[in-house]
């Protein structure tokens, strides 16, 4: 009877087991010990410590390559927390109203979020064209031809730009938690609170705010885990180099770069590689496990 | 009463994003029919006809019928081994008590933090020595095992929830083990089973980097690959290149306005109740 039993388990858990063994945890682990290995090409040779760490934070082009792109990782965090997850806090708090139209608002807004990254970068490429771009002729027309410029194609803009085209695609995404949240506050505190004479900021920012705390902390960590792994995006519409000029190089692509090689230098180095993906997943790991403690902290309060 | 006071605000505003969402869409729709000089003389306006043949260059010549063709035979497979490795094991972790429960669903709960990419040089080589590169089955077992945790999470969380006597009358009925866990516990979950499908659809169908990575063959690649090699080849040709993205955004568009309700409710489940 309890071999059998144990027999049943191993039926219904190898499956899984094994197929997220294999190919997660076992690709992950050999990436941190990939770091410590010297390579040649896609060849592995000897253990060299910590040596790709070495020469990633202090020869050239490796250690400015790398400082470049983290701050780019940063810019687009810190204009995703502020841009994109701003709005949808505001968006949510309207779309848990009810007016006229509401059913209609509350399947578009999440729309874009569907669409696949790669139809999204070129279809904002092919609007944000600086000759024949839709973007920059209805400036013209509008009268406003000063500000019609090589949105992508100057490194001036197009970090910036490829952020907001990324807050275009993912705006739905916060906007969903942040109203499911909403919707989870019990309608008598905010009667009670108008009752008492409360205005709409005062019932939002006593109110509704704090009790939103754990979807907002879960947004912030989606957020910077979403914008340390950024690639998609910035490989689709400016190319594996991060240009112009690499003012759109990010920590996913340069990893990229070095493990599968770059197309003009012909540069690959995995050992530098698996030192970026080492880094990398410290950061996120660290970020993840305090912002877990952080929320369930929150939680404890509410509760 | 502040709510009528505030609703034309609201109102406006709503509408605001409502067209800031789909005006993009639109005109990319729109553009699908033109020509492309019409695109460039007239970018916002109704095409002088609703002509098809950009279409049915794009699904014929630029090979999107195979794309998709790809594209549905990888997500059909991944999310089907998804959903019975998942419910399988969520069955075993939130019906049985054994020792290294909680361990192994711990286990599987990792997976939700850990961002797989950073492990594609091992992945790479490894699906080399089992001989998958460039073939499905490196896509389809990639997606499977990251597609696991979050199965795990949401089908061992239904499957607690189920009264225990229901399995344990049917064991003194005699039934077996793979008879109560399919036909009597598994019809139960499956608003779950939902839920799971739809909140692994749009990263399979929409994903880019693994095929990147495993896929060279023309043949083999799935719609988001075959985008750029279409990009790359009709870079001038603009009416082409809107009719390639409106067909590309067809399906997952057109599913979700059928299904948003299961939709929302799936892609939140994970960030809501994680």
């Amino acid at each position: 009877m309890r071999a059998r039993r144990r027999l049943w388990l191993l039926v219904f858990l190898g499956p899984a087991t094994l197929l997220f063994a294999v190919f997660i945890t076992y690709p992950i682990l050999s990436s941190l010990a990939f770091s410590l290995y010297g390579w040649e090409g896609i060849a592995r040779r000897g253990f060299v410590g910590l040596h790709n760490f070495a020469r990633l934070f202090s020869t050239f082009p490796y250690s400015e390559l790398l400082v470049n792109a983290f701050w780019h990782n940063v810019i687009v965090f810190a204009v995703t927390m502020l841009v994109q997850n701003v709005i949808a806090l505001g968006l949510a708090v309207l779309l848990a109203r009810s007016v006229w139209g509401t059913q209609f608002y509350r399947v578009v807004f999440f729309l874009p979020v569907t669409l696949s990254l790669v139809i999204v970068g070129f279809l904002w490429a092919l609007f944000l064209n600086p000759v024949f771009g839709i973007v920059n002729k209805l400036l013209t027309s509008a009268g406003l031809a000063v500000l019609a410029r090589p949105w992508l194609g100057d490194s001036q803009t197009a970090l910036l730009t490829l952020t907001l085209i990324n807050a275009w695609r993912w705006l739905g995404f916060p906007t969903i938690v942040f109203l499911a949240g909403i919707n989870a506050v019990p309608d008598d505190y905010l009667e009670a609170a108008r009752l008492d004479g409360a205005g709409e900021w005062e019932v939002f920012r006593r109110i509704i705010f704090p009790l939103l705390a754990p979807a907002i902390t879960i947004i912030v960590l989606l957020t910077f885990i979403g914008s340390f792994n950024w690639f998609e995006l910035p490989y689709v519409v400016q190319g594996v180099s991060g240009g112009p000029n690499r003012s759109t190089d990010v920590l996913s692509l340069m990893f990229y770069r070095m493990a599968f090689g770059e197309v003009d230098t012909g540069l690959q180095d995995i050992g530098i590689g698996s030192a970026i993906a080492v880094l990398m997943f410290i950061l996120m790991v660290t970020v993840s496990a305090v912002g877990a403690v952080f929320l369930r902290r929150r939680e404890v309060e509410l509760a | 009463m502040s709510r009528s006071r505030w609703s034309p605000l609201i109102q406006a505003v709503l509408l605001v994003n409502a067209v800031l969402v789909l005006a993009p869409m639109v005109i990319m729709g729109l553009s699908a029919f033109k020509t492309t000089q019409e695109i460039f003389q007239n970018p916002i306006g109704l095409p002088a006809s609703w002509r098809l043949d950009n279409f049915s260059r794009v699904w014929v010549q630029a090979h999107f019928a195979q794309y998709f063709r790809n594209s549905v035979v990888v997500t059909v497979a991944s999310i089907i081994i998804i959903v019975a490795f998942g419910a399988m094991a969520g069955y075993a972790l939130g019906r049985f008590r054994f020792k290294g429960n909680d361990l192994l669903y711990l286990y599987f709960l990792s997976g939700l933090m850990l961002p797989i990419r950073l492990g594609i040089i091992p992945l790479f080589i490894l699906m080399r020595d089992l001989g998958l590169l460039n073939t499905h089955w490196a896509l389809i077992l990639i997606y499977a095992a990251s597609g696991l945790p979050s199965a795990v999470f949401i089908l061992t969380g239904f499957f607690r929830t189920l009264p225990s006597d229901l399995d344990s009358a049917a064991r003194i009925d005699g039934a077996g083990e793979w008879l109560i866990f399919r036909r009597i516990m598994l019809p139960l979950v499956r608003p779950a089973v939902v839920i799971v499908a739809i909140y692994n659809f749009i990263p399979v169908w929409n994903d880019f980097f693994f095929p990147l990575v495993f896929i060279q063959s023309d043949r083999l690649k799935t719609v988001p690959l075959g985008m750029t090699a279409f990009f790359g080849q009709y870079y001038t040709d603009w009416a082409t290149l809107f009719a390639g993205l409106t067909l590309a955004a067809l399906p997952v568009i057109a599913l979700y306005v059928l299904l948003s309700q299961h939709f929302i409710r799936g892609l939140t489940a994970g960030a809501v109740k994680g």
